[in-house]
């Protein structure tokens, strides 16, 4: 009984979530010409839809300036996280403190506080409107969880590595590059994983520091799409499935590393 | 660094004296700074810069192009005066309960009932409920827009059970409008926490199950006096990630109602975007994008200290 109970929350609980997801399906199948469609499977699919949305909003560009972004912040972002947090985890000055503080400030800081500012800065640096404009705040952005992911797994491989390696005599490079990388690589997977899906679905800086519809990203296009096309739903919503497709096959080709990526991420 | 970055000695220290090795030592102390200074000056530039700029920019009166002038902290005071700003902070304040009191509550209910019976199917379930986690906030606010529409599913669900009266345009209504948009911050938190305790109940120490048990506890007490006090830890977490995501909540109230009807759903987000782009009131979008921020800061502070273990 229990367990008939259990179960049955759990996949009432799974239902919950996936009801949009059909939902949007089914709308984004229907004949173009309903306006309103209410829940209903269509009787005959119009896959057409997404044709015509992917040709309306120019989901091409936009797809591929996300693209640009999220592979312009990942490799930066993934070098810097790993020289800062290997730089971390060795250190033993007393700046250590302050230094950890205000990787701590960073992790709370909405992306509010800071877009003002970028906004006047990107374009007196006539850097507004291109990539660069999201593709450099981001890095710094993703920097403190980065470097607290990299620190953590460099502090928690066994001591003798790292001693070991000095006795050999081994630079800090040398033990960082053929010691301590190789361990590293799901650690680094996993981080690449979420800072390429933080940077796809990053909206408000998009929305601000690219205005330019041609070097626009996917969900800010998604966005104008919605002020255009409100009510045209089948249309919206196979552009969603559009915006939504390739972050949903990397979760799930990779599910394990985002769930424990973003479950360990916020426990340490 | 460059030079090591480029010709990596195999030998870097040799093996001499140890005399030569303190000194080296010494100044090795210093190179764990060469290592941590390209990210921190990425994030010196990018974040910590812009963020004591806009500090400095909210003393001022700006309109974007023109001249400034310094008002101190009367942009402050507008934030008080003004029932948009006012609201803006007080919704976002507001959306915590949605984003994290009812998705911990649910959480905690489902991962103590659960962690007791396991099930085969679980990792299908994991992978499902951890989906909203990875969406873009956009097209999920697309989607829910869509669902609370005038005669869309939702409504059309209540005519179906009966409840046709209730049926209306959730998103116009002035009563309805922030439930609605809070509710899914549930639907997007909920699996989260839910997942995230039930790792913390996986790490409970079973002999506190068996001395409760022995103490003639049933399940309810069991929950109370076991199971919550031993996940202080992953409900602090759970409440730290949710709470950021509650207060910076923005892609989901842009896309949906744009902030209306009148203020009844506006965020700080949506007002520092209009402040600047359409009222050309930078300093005051600034005043309040500080006062977010402080706040945010300070909220973390308090729950850091306070499910701290001791």
């Amino acid at each position: 009984m229990t367990r008939f109970l259990t179960r049955g929350a759990l996949v009432l609980a799974a239902a919950t979530v996936l009801f949009p997801f059909l939902a949007i399906l089914s709308a984004a199948l229907q004949p173009p010409s309903t306006l309103s469609p209410g829940l209903a499977w269509p009787s005959s699919p119009h896959w057409e839809n997404f044709a015509t949305a992917w040709t309306t909003a120019g989901f091409g560009s936009l797809l591929s300036s996300s693209a640009i972004v999220a592979f312009g912040v990942v490799p930066i972002a993934l070098v810097m996280a790993t020289l800062a947090g290997y730089g971390l985890a060795m250190c033993t000055l007393r700046i250590k403190g302050p230094l950890f503080a205000l990787l701590m400030l960073g992790l709370a800081l909405p992306f509010e506080a800071i877009v003002i500012p970028l906004y006047y800065d990107m374009r007196s640096a006539d850097l507004l409107n291109s990539h660069w404009a999201m593709i450099l705040p981001l890095i710094g952005a993703f920097m403190p969880f980065g470097v607290f992911w990299m620190r953590a797994h460099f502090e928690s491989l066994p001591r003798e590595l790292v001693e070991a390696a000095e006795m050999d005599g081994a630079s800090h490079w040398r033990t960082l590059v053929s010691v301590l990388l190789p361990t590293a690589r799901p650690a680094l997977t996993t981080l690449g994983l979420l800072n390429f899906m933080w940077a796809w679905n990053h909206f408000l800086l998009a929305l601000i520091l690219i205005q330019d519809p041609a070097k626009r990203t996917a969900p800010a296009g998604l966005g104008k799409f919605v002020q255009q096309f409100g009510k045209n739903i089948p249309l919206l919503s196979a552009g969603t499935i559009i915006v939504i497709t390739p972050i949903v096959l990397l979760y799930l080709f990779f599910q394990r590393h985002f769930i424990k990526g973003i479950l360990q991420g916020a426990v340490k | 660094m460059a030079e090591t970055a480029y010709a990596p000695r195999r030998v870097a220290v040799p093996r001499a004296g140890t005399a030569t090795r303190r000194r080296g030592r010494r100044a090795h102390r210093l190179v764990p700074l060469l290592y941590i200074a390209p990210g921190f000056l990425f994030y010196l530039t990018f974040v910590i810069a812009p963020w004591l700029q806009s500090v400095w920019i909210s003393l001022w009166e700006w309109n974007g192009v023109g001249v400034a002038t310094w008002v101190g902290l009367d942009n402050y005071a507008e934030i008080l005066a003004e029932p948009a700003l006012r609201a803006a902070l007080l919704n976002s304040f507001g959306f915590i309960i949605f984003y994290t009191v009812i998705p911990i509550a649910l959480g905690l209910v489902l991962a103590a009932v659960v962690a007791a019976t396991p099930w085969r199917a679980m990792p299908v379930i994991r992978t499902v409920l951890f989906l909203p986690q990875i969406l873009p906030l956009v097209a999920v606010g697309v989607v829910w827009k869509w669902i609370y529409s005038e005669d869309g599913p939702f409504n059309q669900l209540l005519v179906a059970v009966g409840l046709g009266d209730f049926a209306r345009a959730w998103l116009g209504d002035f009563t309805w409008a922030f439930p609605a948009v809070g509710l899914i911050g549930s639907w997007v938190s909920t699996g989260l926490c839910f997942l995230l305790l039930l790792s913390g109940i996986g790490r409970i120490d079973p002999s506190l199950y068996e001395a409760a048990k022995m103490d003639g506890c049933g399940p309810v007490r069991e929950f109370w006096h076991v199971t919550v006090p031993s996940l202080r830890r992953e409900i602090g977490v759970a409440a730290t990630v949710t709470i950021i995501a509650a207060l910076a909540g923005f892609d989901v109230v842009y896309v949906m109602t744009g902030g209306g009807p009148g203020h009844a759903t506006t965020v700080p987000g949506v007002q520092v975007y209009e402040l600047v782009f359409t009222a050309g009131r930078v300093g005051t979008a600034c005043a309040l994008a500080t006062v977010l921020s402080v706040l945010t800061c300070a909220v973390m502070y308090g729950i850091n200290r306070l499910t701290k273990e001791r």
